[in-house]
C-alpha cells in the first residue's frame, strides 16, 4: 500500500526532551523507522535515555502498529499529546497491552536431535505396550465371540470382505502377473549364461510361492485396506461415533475391529493364492516368449520340481500378515484424537507400520521355516 | 411452491417499504457506507438463497446478522468476503466495487478487512504468534522483531495471556482459539471486521467478556464489525443494528424497530422466551 512516510524529530522544549512524530504511522509504513529514529537521534545530538514527551499532534494517520513503534521508541511511560480523542484511545489501548515479545524459538541442533531421539524412543516403547494391550483386548473379544459365534456378525464380515478381497483382485492380479513376467525375464537372462535357463521355472515358482506372492499382496493390502481401516475408524473417532457406541454399550472392538480382522484373516490367503496364480501365469507367458516353452512344459516342470511346501509356507504367512495389517490399521484408527489432521497423520503411520511389521514377520518366518527344514 | 409462497405473502398485512439498503428506517446520519450490497442473488443449482438483497453497513457500527437455519447467513458472509460468487448484484466494500478488484488492488482490499472464522481457522502448524504474523508478513514489510512485538500487542489486546503466543492452536481451548483468531484478524488494523458466530460454544461468562472485547475494540480502533450470531445477549449488548435474513432478503433495524416489525419469524425470534430473557437481563 502506498503510504505517506512517517516522520520523527527529537527536540527540546522548555528544557525537556520531546519527540515529534508526524505523517502516517501504520503497519504498512513503519518499516525501517527504527534506523531512521536512530539517525534522527544522532542528528539532534540528544541523549538516548531519559523520560521524553511525545508530541503526536502532527500525526495524520496512526494504527496500533504505528502507536506501538512510537511507544517503543519513546518508552512505554512516555506522555503522549494527541490531536484528538480517537488517537488518545488508540495510544491508551496499545500502552495497556504492549509487552515484551517472546524471541523466536531457536533450538540447538544437537539438543533438538537428542530430544527427537528421546521422544521417539519413548513413543516407540509406549506404542509397543499399547499395541500389545490392544491385541489382548481383541483376544478377549475373540474368545467371547467364539463362545457366541453370532457375535462375529457375518454381515459386517462379508461387507468388509467385499471391500478388501473382491475389490483388490484386479490390482493384486495385475501386479503379481507383472512381477511374474519380470522374474522370468531376469531368470532367463541370467541363467542362460551357464545354460540353466530352464531353472527359470523354479525361480518363478519358488519366488512367487514363498515370498513375492504373499509379501506383495500384503503390501498392497496394507496400502489400500490398512489405510482405509485407519481412515474409517479415525473419522468415526473425530465425529464421536466411537464415543456414542461406547455410551450405548456397544464395544467398538467387537463392532468395528473384529469384523475387519476376520475379513482380512480370510481374505489375505485368498488374495495371496490369487497373486501366486497370477504370478505363475506371468512367468509362464514370459517363458513361452523367451524360452520357447509351451504352457504345458512350464507347468509340467513346475509340478516336478517345486514341492508343495513352497506353496504352504506362503499360505501360512498370508493370514498372519492379514491379522497384523488389520490390527495395526484399527489400532491407529482408534488412536485418532480430535482433529481431522490426526486422521491423516495416523493413516500414514498405519501404512508404514504395517509394511514394516509385515517385512519383519516375513524375516522371522524365513528363520522358522529354515529351522523346520521346509 | 411458487404459488404457496405468493399466497402466504398476500396473507400478511402490507408492510411499509424499506428505506435504502434494507433498513426499516434510515440510520445513516451522514456516515460513510463501508459495505454496500445491491441486488445480490446467490443460488446453488436451482436453489435460490438470496434474491435482490440490499444491505448497507455504516462506518463505526456493529451489525449483527441473524436468520433461521438455512436462510444463508454464512453464505451471505462468504459472499461478502469473496469466498462465494454472487450470481447477480454488486458488493461495494470501503467504496470500491469488489468485482472490479484484481491483483494488487484486491490484496490491498484484503489487508483492510479481517475475518474471524467460527472455529478460529488458525493454521495448525504454526504457533499463535506466527499465525498473527502471517498477514503482516504478506501485506506489510517489517522487521522480524517488530512483527513479533505487534503480535504480542494483539495477543494482549484480545485478552490472552502473553505466553499464548508460543503455543500451537491445538493446545488452546475453544474460547482461546476464537480470541487468537480475532488477534489474527486484527493483525493489520482492518477497517472492517467480519465475525462468524464469535460467541458460539463459549460459556456465558466467556461470551460476555468477548462481547465487551469486540465493543471496546470497535470503539477504540474505529472498527466496523459485521457479525453472524445467534447470541441474543450479544445482539442486545453490543450490536447497534441487527440485520435479519427474511424471505431471501435482509431487513435491518435497531432492536426497538425489530421488536415492532411484523413478521412471524421476527416475532418468534425476538419475542420468544430467550429473546425476552435476554432483554430483561439488559434492563
Amino acid at each position: 500500500m502506498a503510504e505517506a512516510e512517517p516522520t520523527i524529530r527529537y527536540t527540546e522544549r522548555a528544557g525537556r526532551p520531546v519527540v515529534e512524530v508526524g505523517g502516517t504511522w501504520t503497519v504498512f509504513s513503519v518499516r525501517g523507522i527504527r534506523e531512521k529514529a536512530g539517525k534522527a537521534l544522532k542528528a539532534a545530538g540528544a541523549v538516548e535515555k531519559g523520560k521524553r514527551t511525545v508530541d503526536a499532534t502532527g500525526l495524520e494517520r496512526v494504527d496500533t502498529a504505528g502507536a506501538l513503534e512510537i511507544l517503543e521508541l519513546a518508552g512505554a511511560e512516555a506522555e503522549v499529546e494527541t490531536k484528538n480523542d480517537e488517537q488518545a484511545a488508540l495510544f491508551k489501548i496499545v500502552r495497556e497491552n504492549m509487552c515484551e515479545a517472546h524471541p523466536a524459538h531457536h533450538v540447538n541442533g544437537l539438543v533438538h536431535w537428542l530430544d527427537e531421539i528421546g521422544r521417539g524412543s519413548i513413543d516407540f516403547y509406549k506404542q509397543v505396550i499399547n499395541l500389545c494391550a490392544f491385541f489382548g483386548e481383541i483376544l478377549v473379544v475373540v474368545i467371547e465371540a467364539i463362545l457366541q459365534p453370532k457375535r462375529f456378525r457375518p454381515n459386517a464380515v462379508i461387507q468388509q470382505m467385499y471391500e478388501v478381497w473382491i475389490r483388490a483382485l484386479v490390482i493384486v492380479g495385475v501386479l503379481c502377473f507383472l512381477i511374474g513376467v519380470v522374474i522370468a525375464y531376469q531368470g532367463v537372462q541370467q541363467l542362460r549364461q551357464f545354460g540353466a535357463e530352464t531353472f527359470t521355472v523354479e525361480a518363478v515358482g519358488i519366488g512367487m510361492f514363498r515370498e513375492l506372492g504373499p509379501l506383495l499382496t500384503a503390501i498392497i493390502v496394507a496400502g489400500r485396506s490398512g489405510s482405509a481401516f485407519t481412515a474409517q475408524i479415525g473419522t468415526m473417532q473425530v465425529n464421536q461415533e466411537v464415543d456414542a457406541m461406547r455410551t450405548i454399550g456397544l464395544n467398538p472392538v467387537e463392532w468395528l475391529v473384529l469384523p475387519r480382522i476376520t475379513a482380512l484373516l480370510i481374505s489375505m490367503p485368498l488374495l495371496a493364492f490369487w497373486g501366486d496364480m497370477a504370478g505363475l501365469l506371468g512367468g509362464a507367458v514370459a517363458c513361452t516368449i523367451y524360452l520357447d516353452f509351451t504352457f504345458v512344459q512350464f507347468f509340467d516342470r513346475l509340478r516336478d520340481t517345486v514341492g508343495a511346501w513352497h506353496f504352504y509356507t506362503g499360505m501360512i504367512k498370508a493370514p498372519v500378515f492379514g491379522i497384523v495389517i488389520a490390527v495395526i490399521g484399527c489400532f491407529e484408527g482408534l488412536q485418532v484424537r480430535g482433529s481431522a489432521e490426526s486422521v491423516g497423520q495416523l493413516t500414514t503411520k498405519s501404512v508404514v507400520e504395517s509394511i514394516f511389521c509385515v517385512i519383519v514377520l516375513d524375516a522371522v518366518f524365513s528363520i522358522i521355516f529354515l529351522l523346520a527344514g521346509v | 411452491m411458487a404459488e404457496a409462497g405468493q399466497a402466504s405473502t398476500e396473507d400478511l398485512p402490507p408492510k411499509a417499504p424499506l428505506a435504502e439498503g434494507g433498513q426499516i428506517s434510515d440510520h445513516r446520519d451522514g456516515r460513510d457506507v463501508v459495505l454496500r450490497l445491491r441486488g445480490i442473488r446467490t443460488q446453488f443449482g436451482d436453489k435460490v438463497i438470496h434474491d435482490n438483497l440490499d444491505f448497507d453497513v455504516f462506518r463505526g457500527e456493529i451489525v449483527g446478522l441473524v436468520g433461521g437455519s438455512g436462510t444463508g447467513k454464512s453464505v451471505l458472509l462468504r459472499t461478502i468476503i469473496g469466498l462465494n460468487q454472487a450470481r447477480e448484484g454488486t458488493i461495494e466494500m470501503l467504496g470500491v466495487d469488489t468485482s472490479t478488484l484484481h491483483g494488487k488492488a484486491k490484496r490491498d482490499m484484503l489487508a483492510r478487512t479481517g475475518v474471524q472464522f467460527q472455529d478460529g481457522a488458525l493454521f495448525s502448524s504454526l504457533t499463535v504468534t506466527e499465525n498473527i504474523i502471517v498477514p503482516i508478513r504478506e501485506h506489510a514489510e517489517l522487521e522480524d522483531q517488530s512483527m513479533r512485538e505487534i503480535a504480542a500487542l494483539k495477543i494482549g489486546m484480545v485478552g490472552l495471556p502473553a505466553d499464548t503466543g508460543m503455543k500451537k492452536p491445538s493446545e488452546l481451548s475453544g474460547g482461546m482459539r476464537k480470541r487468537a483468531s480475532l488477534a489474527r484478524a486484527l493483525a493489520l488494523d482492518p477497517e472492517l471486521l467480519f465475525l462468524d458466530e464469535p460467541t458460539a460454544g463459549l460459556d456465558p461468562i466467556g461470551a460476555s467478556h468477548y462481547d465487551e472485547l469486540v465493543k471496546g475494540l470497535s470503539h477504540n480502533l474505529g472498527l466496523t464489525v459485521l457479525m453472524v450470531t445467534h447470541d441474543l445477549d450479544s445482539l442486545n449488548a453490543i450490536c447497534d443494528r441487527i440485520a435479519v435474513l427474511l424471505d431471501k432478503r435482509v431487513v435491518v433495524g435497531t432492536m426497538a424497530e425489530l421488536l415492532e416489525y411484523d413478521h412471524p419469524w421476527v416475532r418468534e425470534y425476538f419475542h420468544g422466551p430467550r429473546g425476552r430473557a435476554a432483554r430483561q437481563e439488559q434492563k
